[in-house]
C-alpha cells in the first residue's frame, strides 16, 4: 500500500490514520466460509465509492469445498490488475497462512484466526506485522452457533471496514441489500457479526489505513460485476433472444443468466444434452432469423467444431463464448490459459475462415459481447468471443453503460422479397444475407442452407470454379472487416527499445509492466490487439518502431520456442523480432514476472547477436 | 469507426432483384395450394428405385393437400442419401451435418413457433451418430415431425452396416454377417419419451401419407419410422412386409390401445417386418409450450417495459 500522508494521533485514541492510495488484500481460506461474499463486498463498495478495483480469485474445483483465495485491489488510481504482492494478509486457517504468507509484501500485516492459526516461523514474524483474532470464537460469542457456520466473513469484514477506516453506512447497506429478501433474521445476524468485527479491539495494530478519495470523475455511477456477467448481459443488450449449451466450468454461469434472464424478453436458453447439440441448436435458431448465441469451456469447444465448420461454410450469423481453461482435455478446470486460441481462429477441418475476438477487462467483456453480435449479423459469419477463466471470475467496477442508447432491437424482418441468392457472387458488399424461414420469394426460388459447396442459391455443386469462387467470399469478407476493425494504439511512445503485445487478459498486468518499465527510464511500449482473427491494420508499422517484440501470453511455448499468438503474429508479419514470453502455471501475470521475463529475453537477444 | 457503432437493426436482405415484383402479403384464402411443380426443385440424386423417391412425392402430397404455403414449408435434414431431401423441395431448407438435425430443428422449432419443421434422415442418422440428440428431442417432447428413411444400410457411404441392420447382414464392414444386435426404433422411441411413434413403409403411399398427416397434426414430437428400401445396397430388405412381393402389410390392429406405453412397447417386439400404423400417442406439454408459459410468465412481471428498462433493474442491483 503507497503510504501518501500519515496524520498524528486523532482524538479519542483512536490509532493515527494512514492515507493509503491503494490497498490489496488477499482473503485466504476455505471456499465454504464465504470468502467470496467479503471480496464482493468489498470491490461493490469501491464500485460505489468511484474507486477502481480489481479482483482475483481462485476456486477449488472439487465441490465440497478447499482452500481459495479472493484478493481485492482498491485503489484510487488505475487499477490494471490484481496486484503482486499484497498489503494484508487475512488467514483463516493454518494452511492460508503457510501457503500465502509469501504473497504478502514485506512489512505487511497478516491478519489470523488465532482460533486456527497456531504455528509461525520466527523468522516470519519479524518480516510481517502479525495481529491475532480469535475470528472463529469471536464470531460464536456474537451471533451463537458453532465456529463452523457461517457468520465468520461477515465478522472478519468488519474487521477490515475498521483497518481501513471503510464506508461504515454503505458496507452495511450493501450486507442489509445482500441479505434482502430473506428471513430478516439473516439480516439481522449478519450486521451483529460485522458490528462484533469492527468494534473488535485490535491490540496490535497501531494504524488504521484510509483510503484516498477516488481523482477519478466519472460522471456514471459504476456498476461492479465479473467478466461472465458482463458478456451475459452484453448479449441481452445487443438483442440475442436464443441460446443453447451444456454445462462447463468456467462457462455455465453465462448460461445460468442467460436461461434465467432471457424468458423477460421473449426469449430462451436451452440446456442441451451436449455440445454438439447446443450449436446445432444455436445455428438453427440463428437459421430462424436472429443470431444466437452458444458456448464452452476447452473440451466443449473441440465438441462444438464440426459444427462451427458448417457454420462458416453455410455462412451463419452465430456467436461462440470460448472462456478459456487449462488444457489440453480436462486439463486445470478453474485455472487461467489463453491456450485456445488456435482453436478458436484455426479449429476445424477445411479452410474455416471465422472471427475471433478477445475481450480484455470485465467492462470489455460486456461491449464485445454487442461487437460479436454485430460483426456476425454483418458479416454473417460465426464470431468467437475468447475470454478466459480469470476475467470470467475477477470482478471489476465499471462506469454504467448508458442501456437506453444500447440495447438493440434486432428482430428479423420476414416481409416478402421478389427474389433473393443467399450466396450472390455479385452482391455489391460481397457478403451473403440469409433469409428467414417464414419469408416469401416471389420468384418461387427458395434457397436451402448447407455444408456442402454450393451455388449461389445453396445448391450443392461439385464445380471446381464455384469452389473457388466460394472459398474466396468467404474469406474476402473477414479481410473487409479487417479493414474496417480500429486500429490498435500503442500505449506508451510510438518508438522505443521494447514492444509488449498483449492480447486477452493480459493488457492489464502488460501495461503495469510498462508503466513500471518507463518509471525506471526504459523504452517500453505496449500494443493490445483485441481482434485476433482478422487482424486489424497497423501492426505491422507499429512493430517498426522497436528493437524487439515480446507476445506476453498463458499458452505453452511450444516446439518452435513461441507462444500461440506470437506464432500467428510470426507467420502474418514473418518479422523475427517477434519472440514469445508465455508460462502456463494456471495463475494470471504478475507485473514482476513479465518485468523480469522481458529482461532475461532481452538479455538472450543481444547474446545471440554478439555470438 | 469502431465496430460498436455497425449499424444495427434491419440489414439489407437482397440484391439486385432486376426489378421483379415483392410479392404483396396475401390473404392465406387468396392463395392456390401449390402445384407438385411449384414444390419441386432439384431432381433427386437418388438411385433409380430408390425407396425414397416415394417419400419425397408423399411430401409434396402432404404439402399440396394441406394447402401449404412455399414459405411456411420448412425442412432439415443430416446427412446421408436420405438427408438430401431438402435440396428437392422447393421450398425453405437446410442440409446439417451428420446426426444432427433434430438439434438444429429445435433451435428453429423453439424460436419460430410459426412454422412446423419437418426432419428427414436416415437411419445411421438418427440412430448411430445422431442416437443421443434422438432420444433428447424425444423426451423433450419438441413440436417437430421426424421421417426416418430407415433402409437397414449405409446408403451414401455405400454399404456399411447401420445400426438397424438385422443379425446376419453382409456388409462392407461385417463381410461375415452382422453380429452386433439391432436397435428398435420403436421401443427406442417410446423408451424415450416419444408421444407420437408410427410405421409405414414406402411400398404402401396411401399409409404413408396418413401417417404424415397424423404426425403434422400431432401436438409433440412425432416420429415415423418409414422402411425405404436401398435398391443399391439392401435390395429386397422390406419384400416381407411388401403384399405384391409375397409379404403381408399388416396394419397395428384396430383394438390396440395406442395410449397404453406397454402395449405399444409388446406390439414393437417384432418389426420383421411388424405392424404399420400409429403404434403409440401420448398427450404431454411440448418443451414449446413449456418455455411459452415460462416466457409468459417472467413477462408478465415485466409488462411494460422497455428491454433496456428491465436491463436497468439488473444493473442497478449491480451498483
Ligand atoms: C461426422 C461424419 N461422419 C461420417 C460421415 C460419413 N457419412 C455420411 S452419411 C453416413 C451414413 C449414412 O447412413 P444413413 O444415415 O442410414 O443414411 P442413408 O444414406 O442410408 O440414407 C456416413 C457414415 C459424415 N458425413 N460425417
Ligand atoms: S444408395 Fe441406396 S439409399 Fe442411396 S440413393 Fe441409392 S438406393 Fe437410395
Ligand atoms: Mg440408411
Amino acid at each position: 500500500m503507497s503510504a501518501v500522508a500519515e496524520s498524528g494521533q486523532s482524538a479519542g485514541g483512536q490509532p493515527p490514520i494512514t492515507r493509503v492510495s491503494e490497498a490489496i488484500i488477499r482473503i485466504a481460506g476455505n471456499s465454504q466460509d464465504g470468502i467470496q461474499a467479503i471480496g464482493g463486498f468489498l470491490a461493490r463498495l469501491a464500485g460505489r465509492s468511484e474507486q477502481e478495483v480489481m479482483t482475483f480469485m481462485t476456486i477449488p474445483s472439487t465441490i465440497s469445498g478447499g482452500p481459495s483465495i479472493f484478493q481485492v485491489r482498491i485503489g484510487s488510481g488505475e487499477v490494471q490488475s490484481a496486484g503482486d504482492e499484497a498489503d494484508m494478509l487475512l488467514a483463516f486457517y493454518q494452511h492460508s497462512y503457510d501457503n500465502h504468507l509469501s504473497s504478502l509484501k514485506l512489512g505487511g500485516i497478516v491478519l489470523y484466526d488465532s482460533d486456527h492459526v497456531t504455528e509461525f516461523k520466527p523468522e516470519n514474524l519479524d518480516k510481517y506485522r502479525h495481529v491475532a483474532v480469535p475470528i472463529s470464537s469471536k464470531t460464536v460469542e456474537a451471533i451463537g452457533g458453532s465456529g463452523r457456520d457461517k457468520g465468520k466473513n461477515v465478522f472478519a469484514l468488519g474487521l477490515l471496514a475498521r483497518i481501513y477506516d471503510l464506508d461504515l453506512d454503505k458496507l452495511k447497506r450493501l450486507v442489509a441489500e445482500r441479505f434482502a429478501g430473506k428471513d430478516p433474521k439473516i439480516a439481522e445476524t449478519a450486521i451483529m457479526a460485522f458490528d462484533a468485527g469492527y468494534s473488535f479491539q485490535l491490540q496490535d495494530l497501531l494504524k488504521s489505513y484510509q483510503l484516498e478519495h477516488s481523482q477519478k470523475k466519472i460522471g456514471r455511477p459504476q456498476v461492479v460485476m465479473n467478466g461472465n456477467e458482463a458478456i451475459a448481459y452484453g448479449l441481452v443488450a445487443a438483442g440475442v433472444r436464443f441460446g443453447a449449451g451444456y454445462p462447463i466450468t468456467p462457462w455455465s454461469d453465462i448460461m445460468e443468466i442467460l436461461r434465467r434472464e432471457l424468458p423477460k424478453y421473449g426469449g430462451s436458453f436451452q440446456q442441451c444434452e451436449d455440445e454438439i447439440a447446443s450449436i446445432s441448436m444455436a445455428i438453427g435458431a440463428s437459421w430462424g432469423g436472429r443470431v444466437a448465441v452458444t458456448g464452452s469451456s476447452g473440451p466443449g469447444i473441440s465438441l462444438k467444431t464440426e459444427a462451427l465448420g458448417w457454420a462458416c461454410m453455410a455462412e451463419m450469423p452465430l456467436v461462440v463464448v470460448d472462456i478459456q481453461r487449462g488444457g489440453p482435455s480436462t486439463g486445470m478446470p478453474t485455472n487461467i490459459e489463453q491456450s485456445d486460441l488456435n482453436i478458436a481462429c484455426f479449429g476445424g477441418h477445411g479452410d474455416s475462415p471465422r472471427v475471433v475476438i478477445a475481450p480484455a477487462t470485465v467492462e470489455d467483456c460486456f461491449y464485445s459481447a454487442i461487437e460479436a453480435v454485430n460483426i456476425a449479423r454483418k458479416f454473417s459469419t460465426p464470431v468467437i468471443l475468447l475470454s478466459d477463466q480469470g476475467i470470467a471470475t475477477r470482478i471489476e467496477a465499471f462506469p454504467e453503460p448508458d442501456l437506453k442508447a444500447i440495447c438493440q432491437d434486432i428482430t428479423p424482418d420476414f416481409s416478402p422479397v421478389a427474389d433473393h441468392k443467399p450466396y450472390d457472387l455479385a452482391a455489391a458488399d460481397g457478403i451473403t444475407r440469409h433469409l428467414a424461414p417464414g419469408t416469401r420469394v416471389g420468384s418461387g426460388k427458395y434457397p436451402v442452407v448447407t455444408g456442402l459447396e454450393h451455388d449461389e442459391l445453396g445448391h450443392p455443386t461439385g464445380s471446381p470454379k464455384l469452389h473457388l469462387q466460394m472459398t474466396a467470399k468467404r474469406r474476402n469478407k473477414l479481410k473487409k472487416l479487417g479493414q474496417e476493425l480500429p486500429k490498435p494504439v500503442v500505449y506508451g511512445p510510438a518508438e522505443g527499445q521494447v514492444l509488449l503485445v498483449s492480447w486477452g487478459s493480459a493488457q492489464g498486468p502488460v501495461r503495469e509492466a510498462v508503466d513500471k518499465f518507463r518509471s525506471l527510464g526504459d523504452a517500453v511500449s505496449a500494443v493490445h490487439v483485441k481482434y485476433i482473427n482478422p487482424l486489424p491494420e497497423g501492426l505491422a508499422e507499429i512493430f517498426k518502431g522497436f528493437r524487439h517484440i515480446f507476445v506476453v501470453e498463458l499458452t505453452d511455448e511450444g516446439l518452435y520456442g513461441y507462444g500461440q499468438f506470437a506464432a500467428v503474429l510470426r507467420a502474418r508479419y514473418c518479422d523475427p523480432k517477434i519472440k514469445g514470453i508465455t508460462k502456463v502455471d494456471g495463475l494470471t501475470w504478475k507485473v514482476k514476472e513479465i518485468v523480469d521475463r522481458v529482461r532475461a529475453g532481452i538479455a538472450a537477444a543481444n547474446q545471440a547477436s554478439q555470438a | 469507426m469502431s465496430v460498436l457503432d455497425i449499424p444495427f437493426g434491419v440489414l439489407p436482405r437482397t440484391t439486385d432483384t432486376a426489378g421483379l415484383p415483392v410479392p404483396a402479403p396475401l390473404a392465406d384464402s387468396d392463395r392456390k395450394p401449390l402445384t407438385k411443380k411449384e414444390i419441386s426443385a432439384d431432381h433427386p440424386t437418388w438411385c433409380p428405385g430408390c425407396g425414397d423417391f416415394s417419400v419425397l412425392a408423399l411430401y409434396f402430397k402432404l404439402i399440396e393437400k394441406r394447402k401449404m404455403h412455399h414459405e411456411k414449408v420448412t425442412t432439415v435434414a443430416g446427412i446421408g442419401c436420405s438427408s438430401r431431401f431438402p435440396y428437392f423441395v422447393q421450398a425453405h431448407g437446410a442440409h446439417f451435418i451428420h446426426g444432427r438435425a433434430l438439434p438444429f430443428a429445435t433451435g428453429v422449432a423453439l424460436s419460430r413457433p410459426d412454422l412446423h419443421v419437418c426432419v428427414f434422415g436416415g437411419d445411421g442418422d438418427a440412430f448411430s451418430i445422431g442416437g443421443n440428440h434422438f432420444t433428447h428431442t424425444a423426451r423433450k417432447n419438441v413440436k417437430l415431425t421426424y421421417v426416418v428413411m430407415d433402409n437397414n444400410v449405409y446408403g451414401l457411404t455405400k454399404n456399411q452396416t447401420s445400426p438397424t441392420s438385422p443379425l446376419g447382414f453382409k456388409s462392407k464392414t461385417d463381410v461375415w454377417g452382422a453380429k452386433d444386435r439391432p436397435i428398435n426404433p420403436i421401443k427406442q422411441a417410446i423408451c424415450a419419451g416419444a408421444t407420437f411413434v408410427a410405421r409405414t413403409s414406402h411400398t404402401n403411399p396411401n399409409h404413408v401419407l396418413q401417417m404424415m398427416e397424423a404426425a403434422m397434426d400431432h401436438d409433440g414430437f412425432s416420429f415415423i419410422q418409414c422402411l425405404s428400401e436401398c435398391v443399391e445396397f439392401y435390395p429386397g430388405a422390406f419384400d416381407n412386409s411388401n403384399p405384391r412381393k409375397g409379404g403381408k402389410f399388416d396394419l397395428v390392429p384396430a383394438d390396440h390401445d395406442v395410449t397404453d406405453e406397454y402395449a405399444a412397447y409388446k406390439l414393437a417386439e417384432d418389426l420383421a417386418p411388424g405392424k404399420f400404423g400409429v403404434i403409440y400417442k401420448a398427450s404431454r406439454p411440448t418443451k414449446n409450450a413449456n418455455e411459452q408459459a415460462i416466457i409468459n410468465d417472467h413477462q408478465s412481471k415485466v409488462a411494460g417495459l422497455a428491454p433496456w428498462q428491465i436491463l436497468q433493474k439488473n444493473f442497478d442491483r449491480m451498483k
